[in-house]
């Protein structure tokens, strides 16, 4: 697939309307999935907050050791992401090509980074018996309500991590440009962002009393 | 390939018969790939809706040849009340996802919303292929429902929880059926939500210059609108079907309260709510019947302005009634749970801004009428059905007032009142933009015209035969007949099964009057009379180009807008229009400020 077959991107100046937004194309596309990627999560979220508001016996198993500390490692290492993506849009910017991809694989290793220790949190709660319809201290639908809003958001991650390596090494070949590059960054930075509401939502709701 | 200008490098015309016409990235035939799956939709539909007549009608019908399609569902071809439910929920799935959703956005929206601004293609012609594409394995998972071993499901198109949640113990079509059915919605909403960003970005960075904003013909902003709710509509059925595949398969209980007893059996689930599923359901579902109906207002304005050769009282004032309806559509989704055991004071919040949404859609029917009076209406197949359109929807919608108050609805909620008021208001109403713009653009599509007599006798069959049929519905409601239930026999609403015989006749014609269309269609295909470039004289862009447009629609330039969409009833060197690409100077007749 070229680059000429996605969109109907270049035209001869002054053949079309200006648009409302002075941007191209496809980072408008990626701000309207944004858009309606956010009121998917709302949406998970708001069932997370239905059921949980509707079960008296909701469980609150996390610990400060070691399951906060995990969380604020990963939210550490993906914060930090977003500012090493921040750099790497930045140097594409400046046409510092080389300097730009290696950013951006510093930032796809951080994703890793951010999906080991997300599996190794899960496998965790998987051995102390948490499951998708049980758990060992109360309302079943916790686990069902943690690993779909975690899962969708790794997801998310993975599939960024998928899309760093795919758009850089496109980019290191000329095929696409520091355009390409920001809206990458654009999707990495909504990713941080939804993950700064599951934290306290998810996570710090749920600590142990 | 260097020394090619540049708009035809981007986007040659495909060679080999399978990139030009089954993986298209031409939106003209993904359109038409749209309008094709919908034409096979609404007859399965149809179809289905005719088995569930002839069985409430006469319920122990022997229907010859049924048994061959569910051996368990109809037993030598009578239907059982379950399999009666699976039609039930079939017809309501292909219908309002398959067909008002595909035919009149996904369909006409691709073929026209580019070349009515005056682009090439679409802004992403290749997520273009995808999201038909997409939708098209949704229908097939969806009709295999029909095939799997315990039937299709039965949840009815809304699937409500927990029965729709719980597996095969709740019934026969709540095994695999159900399952498939959660699959094939959540594909399709993978499928619109490509559309409707496409649709979007197309719409706002593609418009050739002097396209702007305010100078799109209302079809296009009718899509534009209908895009941005899909957008935010379908992202949020998505992780629905998602959150229900899993309560399916994988064993969690989103939507299963606990110690719940279903066939003699306690379920394993526990602590999910039946109600959680409602909201997020309805959360889509209110939206949805704007995405259904707002390209059919767009599309009738279109050919309504058309036929009486003047424009809109205000053009501006039209869009933004659209507007404020795409966004009051978020706010009023509890009134489809009045019933659920709401709180009055949340049926009150949800009632008021259902009241407010009337209002916008009152202003453009009003408009509608205002600008109609006094005019010499030109009187067409289209035109015809633009004028239905009208009056079922101003039919369908007065009932709307009276659902949209908790204490009313409450009795009326399970009764063929709200079946008639939804088939009336949004089902046929958006049928007929469906078939008005077939009417109108057929030429355009394929280059050769449908025949008028055929298409005003359809018409007036469908006109009379939809009144038939679903105005008795309100009375049915009010008398108290309960909806789903598959016969009446043996009750007190038995005295009112001759009704029901009339509305079944009345059905078995209307939908045998569509074979007229279908005819009409097929034969005009191949053998109407060729169209000319322009046949209604029309103002559009789309109607600047030949029939049927080439390949990149203009010729590998950009046209240049100078006027309004519908500049009619002025003296111009061409008659009493002028085309929006016509550098011609004009005096407005009308002293209008909405058209400057």
């Amino acid at each position: 697939m070229s680059e000429a077959d996605l969109t109907m991107g270049t035209h001869v100046p002054g053949a079309l309307e200006q648009s409302p937004f002075a941007i191209p194309s496809k980072k408008l596309v990626m701000w309207l999935f944004i858009a309606s990627d956010a009121i998917t999560f709302a949406a998970l979220l708001f069932a997370y907050g239905f059921l949980r508001n509707a079960t008296p016996d909701w469980p609150r198993p996390f610990n400060f050791s070691p399951s906060i500390i995990n969380v604020m490692l990963m939210t550490f290492v993906l914060i930090s992401s977003s500012l090493t993506m921040l750099i790497g849009v930045r140097m594409a910017q400046a046409g510092n090509k080389s300097g730009a991809f290696r950013w951006i694989f510093i930032t796809a290793a951080a994703g890793i980074l951010f999906a080991l220790l997300h599996l190794r949190e899960w496998l965790g709660l998987i051995a102390e018996g948490v499951r998708l319809f049980q758990n060992p201290w109360g309302a079943g639908t916790f686990g069902a309500a943690f690993f779909s809003i975690t899962g969708l958001h790794l997801t998310h991650v993975v599939g960024g991590v998928v899309a760093m390596v795919v758009v850089g090494l496109r980019y290191r070949r000329g095929r696409y440009n520091a355009d390409d590059i920001e809206i990458l960054g654009l999707y990495w930075h909504f990713v941080d962002m939804v993950w700064m509401f599951v934290v306290p939502l998810v996570y710090l709701l749920n600590v142990k009393q | 390939m260097h020394d090619m200008p540049q708009a035809i490098k981007e986007h040659a015309p495909a060679q080999t018969f399978i990139r030009k016409y089954v993986f298209s990235v031409d939106h003209k035939v993904i359109g038409k790939q749209y309008f094709g799956l919908a034409l096979v939709a609404v007859f399965i539909g149809m179809a289905l809706s005719w088995l569930m007549r002839l069985h409430l009608a006469w319920p122990n019908l022997h229907i010859p040849g049924l048994q061959w399609l569910s051996s368990s569902g109809a037993p030598n071809g009578v239907i059982t009340p379950e399999y009666y439910l699976s039609l039930m929920t079939m017809h309501g799935t292909l219908m309002i996802f398959f067909v008002l959703t595909n035919a009149p956005f996904a369909g006409f929206g691709n073929y026209f919303l580019p070349i009515q601004i005056g682009a090439e293609d679409m802004a992403f012609p290749r997520f273009n292929m995808m999201s038909f594409w997409v939708t098209l394995v949704a229908f097939c998972v969806l009709m295999s429902a029909f095939f799997v071993g315990d039937g299709p499901p039965l949840a009815g198109w809304t699937s409500y929880a927990p029965l729709s949640a719980v597996g095969g113990s709740a019934g026969p079509g709540e095994g695999t059926g159900q399952t498939l059915w959660a699959i094939s919605i959540a594909i399709f909403c993978i499928g619109q939500l490509l559309g409707s960003l496409n649709f979007i970005s197309t719409t706002l960075d593609l418009r050739t210059r002097g396209m702007t904003l305010m100078r799109m013909p209302l079809s296009t902003w009718a899509w534009f609108i209908t895009s941005c709710i899909g957008l935010l509509a379908f992202a949020v059925l998505l992780p629905a079907c998602l959150l229900l595949v899993l309560d399916r398969i994988a064993g969690t209980s989103f939507f299963v309260p606990s110690n719940l007893v279903i066939s003699d059996q306690v379920q394993t689930h526990s602590g999910g709510s039946p109600l959680l599923w409602q909201h997020l359901f309805w959360f889509f579902g209110h939206p949805e019947v704007y995405i259904a109906i707002v390209p059919a207002m767009g599309i009738v304005s279109h050919i309504l302005v058309n036929s009486m050769r003047r424009p809109l009282l205000s053009h501006r004032v039209v869009i933004y009634s659209l507007i404020s309806i795409g966004f009051l559509s978020y706010m009023v989704w509890g009134h489809h749970m009045f019933v659920s055991g709401m709180s009055p004071f949340s049926a009150l919040m949800f009632s008021f801004p259902t009241l407010i949404i009337t209002i916008p859609s009152t202003i453009i029917t009003l408009i509608w009428i205002g600008s109609l009076y006094g005019s010499k209406l030109r009187i067409t197949a289209a035109s015809l059905f633009a004028l239905g359109f009208i009056s079922l929807f101003v039919s369908g919608g007065v009932s709307g007032f009276f659902l949209a108050q908790p204490s009313i609805d409450i009795y009326l909620h399970a009764t063929y009142f709200v079946v008639g008021h939804f088939h009336l208001v949004m089902g046929v109403a958006s049928i007929f933009g469906i078939f008005a713009g077939t009417y109108f653009w057929f030429p355009k599509m394929f280059g050769r015209t449908m025949n008028e007599g055929l298409g005003k006798l359809h018409f007036w069959l469908t006109f009379v035969g939809a009144y038939c049929i679903f105005m008795p519905f309100h009375y049915l409601g009010l008398a108290g007949n309960v909806r789903r239930y598959s016969a009446f026999v043996e009750d007190y609403l038995q005295p009112l099964l001759p009704v029901h015989k009339f509305i079944s006749i009345a059905a078995l014609i209307t939908g045998a009057a569509q074979l007229i269309f279908l005819y009409n269609l097929v034969y005009s295909r191949f053998r109407g009379k060729p169209a000319t470039e322009n046949p209604w004289e029309a103002t559009s862009l789309e109607w600047s180009i030949p029939s049927p447009p080439p390949f990149d629609n203009f010729g590998g330039k950009h046209p240049v807008v100078y006027h309004d969409p519908y500049q009619y009833g002025i003296a111009s060197s061409t008659g009493d229009y002028v085309m929006q690409n016509s550098p011609e100077q004009i005096q407005t007749v009308r002293d209008d400020k909405s058209l400057t």
